[in-house]
């Protein structure tokens, strides 16, 4: 095959898989050499769970452009459904292969329910569609709360009570076990994985936007009447968008659960707050803009690590950069000024237009 | 008999709801905002009666308007510092986050002041409980005051949209903003307004909430928040009526699900119900349904 020439976006998602392998490289060169507290290392993984978490939800955000709110709850089932695999199957087979299959079981589960949430949700439209996925994330962290699985000779069992009435054998265990969730969840998750995971979700998303069928959910998002009458199956694509994020949000919560030994499922880590915060990643890195979700989600995951020392006023600190940063990026009037300024100072410097997502 | 009792006091924590949602509402309708900072203007509000009453020992009725004062200039300021450079920004997605940013600065403020621990908070109501049909049914004293106020409040509140000067011009400023300015109406003013209606009523819910449930703590706006968003959907967000049916419907399917199917999933079960009423009728109870047209 004869090699082309590079395309503008494919030039421009090079340069985001590069931005990503560099970061891996002087992470690992850091590692290696002994530079980084144990501190930081124990960051690693949650930054690679939340950069997933940023490009999956940036899919539905801004290429799809619904709001959704309830993101958390799709990394809730990966990371239930995953760390129930890797918990039956402990010692069965290679560590390798089973949370590779524990990966893939995550995903699969995520996307079922993305496509099950998906089909009368994607009905509604706005702030009813944001308030919706906001009520399916709880419910779904609500039921796990009350689920109870157990294991033994005659094979699974089942309860919403407590774990007596699951009516276990002698050597009955039980897996999931309410609001206790799972405990023991082999520690399969390692930095490496994670920055692969990233490679493999940054792959699926970029190719998803730069094809046909990106382009169909984009149109979807400019004008939906428009699409439409052009002969867009509209559910189909924005089912397709959505169950997709909720995979690699599945995926990002298997990491998840192989990174802590007790996987419980708290407003903290997967109820809407979580949401919330993947939300302002999104926004903050620019709707729409996969590179900026990258970027957002590790400085914003960086930030109150970074300001540690400053101890109980961090998240204060936080809270008014977020709100700072805000105004800036979008308020028209700082922008208007950020334009005066660049026509002052950087006039003789042709610059090359952006163009404006909306 | 039980029933009876479990339904007032759905009705009661309904009106709590209420009182919040139509602070949601009234801001979503204005300025086209979900305003997640609400919830924890009422989290001020209840830390400013608790200051009052219980650390400085002062009365309970000084410390309600102080804490209804407080929250209005809040309100107010919040609009003015935080959503009003964002109102013509190219995404409404802008403010939104900045509305998280200000619930977060909230937090985060109240908890460098008050600390993380739980704080008992008294409550405000002196009131003895009501007894009838032979001390089977026991009605507190907070939950009556809760529903007058709630009651107090919507009839207040819809005489003031309807009749008032000042709200006609919020519906006006909610219909049509350009069209509101050039019939020489202070958009301006008139979105300070809501925002200040808003904020002292998530104060006097705030109390009530709190003589309800005493206990304090830098989140507890957040979870009714939340909640009354869900009840002001529920009803049709930007209606006024909707916000009060919305509110006492999901005030009374919690309670009725707590007790009668299960206390864990109660918050599981109020949201189920909103998705069910959203799937049949997609703008909520009273929302209008505005046809999209090409």
């Amino acid at each position: 095959m004869k090699k082309m020439k590079m395309t503008k976006t494919a030039k421009n998602n090079f340069v985001t898989y590069f931005i990503v392998l560099i970061a891996y490289i002087l992470v690992q060169i850091l590692l290696k050499s002994g530079h980084m507290s144990s501190l930081m290392e124990g960051l690693l993984v949650p930054l690679c769970i939340y950069v997933m978490l940023a490009v999956s939800l940036n899919l539905t955000v801004g290429i799809l452009g619904e709001l959704s709110l309830g993101h958390a709850g799709f990394m809730c089932v990966g990371a239930f459904s995953g760390a129930f695999f890797s918990k039956c199957m402990d010692g069965a087979m290679p560590d390798g292969i089973r949370f590779f299959i524990a990966l893939l079981i995550g995903a699969a589960v995520a996307g079922v329910f993305g496509i099950v949430i998906g089909i009368p949700v994607l009905r509604l439209k706005g702030d009813y569609l944001a308030i919706v996925t906001l009520a399916f994330g709880e419910i779904i962290k609500n039921l796990v709360n009350v689920l109870y699985i157990g294991k033994d000779n005659n094979g699974f069992h089942f309860s919403m009570k407590d774990s007596i009435s699951l009516h276990l054998g002698e050597e009955g265990q039980v897996i999931v076990n309410g609001a206790q969730g799972i405990t023991g969840t082999p520690h399969d998750a390692s930095f490496t994985a994670g920055v692969l995971l990233i490679f493999i979700s940054l792959f699926i998303i970029l190719n998803l936007i730069n094809s046909r069928d990106g382009r169909a959910i984009m149109s979807i998002r400019d004008n939906r009447i428009a699409a439409e009458s052009t002969g867009i199956n509209i559910t189909k694509y924005k089912l397709m968008a959505f169950s997709i994020s909720a995979a690699i949000a599945g995926v990002a919560g298997v990491l998840y659960a192989h990174n802590l030994s007790t996987l419980t499922a708290l407003p903290k880590n997967f109820g809407y707050n979580m949401s919330i915060m993947i939300l302002v990643f999104v926004v903050l890195g620019g709707i729409g803009n996969i590179r900026g979700s990258i970027i957002s989600a590790v400085i914003l995951t960086l930030l109150p690590e970074l300001l540690r020392g400053l101890s109980d006023y961090r998240m204060l600190i936080y809270a008014i950069v977020l709100i700072a940063m805000m105004l800036f990026n979008w308020s028209p009037k700082a922008i208007e000024w950020k334009d005066k300024l660049k026509e002052k100072y950087f006039s003789k410097i042709p610059f090359r237009k952006e163009k404006e997502v909306k | 008999m039980s029933f009876i009792s479990y339904l007032i006091n759905g009705i009661s924590l309904g009106s709590v709801y209420a009182i919040i949602a139509l602070g949601y509402t009234m801001v979503y309708g204005i300025a086209k905002m979900l305003n997640f900072a609400h919830g924890d203007v009422i989290m001020v509000g209840s830390f400013a009666v608790f200051t009052i009453v219980s650390t400085l020992g002062l009365s309970p009725i000084l410390g309600i308007l102080v804490a209804v004062v407080i929250c209005t200039v809040l309100g107010m300021a919040i609009e003015r510092v935080a959503y009003k450079p964002l109102r013509n920004a190219s995404s409404p997605l802008a403010v939104l986050i900045t509305a998280i940013g200000v619930s977060y600065l909230l937090q985060n403020i109240a908890l460098l002041i008050f600390g993380a621990n739980t704080k008992s908070f008294t409550s405000v109501v002196t009131i003895s409980p009501l007894k009838l049909a032979d001390g089977q049914l026991m009605i507190s004293g907070e939950t009556i005051v809760t529903i007058i106020a709630g009651i107090v409040i919507m009839i207040g509140l819809t005489l003031f949209v309807n009749k008032s000067k000042a709200g006609q011009a919020m519906l006006a400023v909610s219909e049509d903003k350009g069209a509101a300015q050039l019939m020489g109406i202070n958009v301006n003013g008139t979105i300070a307004l809501t925002f200040a209606i808003g904020s002292a009523l998530a104060a006097i819910a705030g109390v009530l909430l709190c003589s309800a449930y005493p206990s304090l703590t830098p989140y507890t706006g957040a979870m009714p928040g939340i909640k009354a968003f869900v009840a002001a959907v529920f009803g049709g967000i930007g209606s006024i009526p909707g916000a009060m049916i919305g509110g006492i419907l999901l005030g009374i399917i919690e309670i009725l699900g707590k007790a009668y199917i299960s206390s864990q999933m109660a918050d599981a079960i109020v949201f189920a119900v909103l998705i069910i009423v959203l799937l049949v009728k997609p703008t909520g109870i009273l929302g209008k349904n505005i046809q999209e047209k090409v």
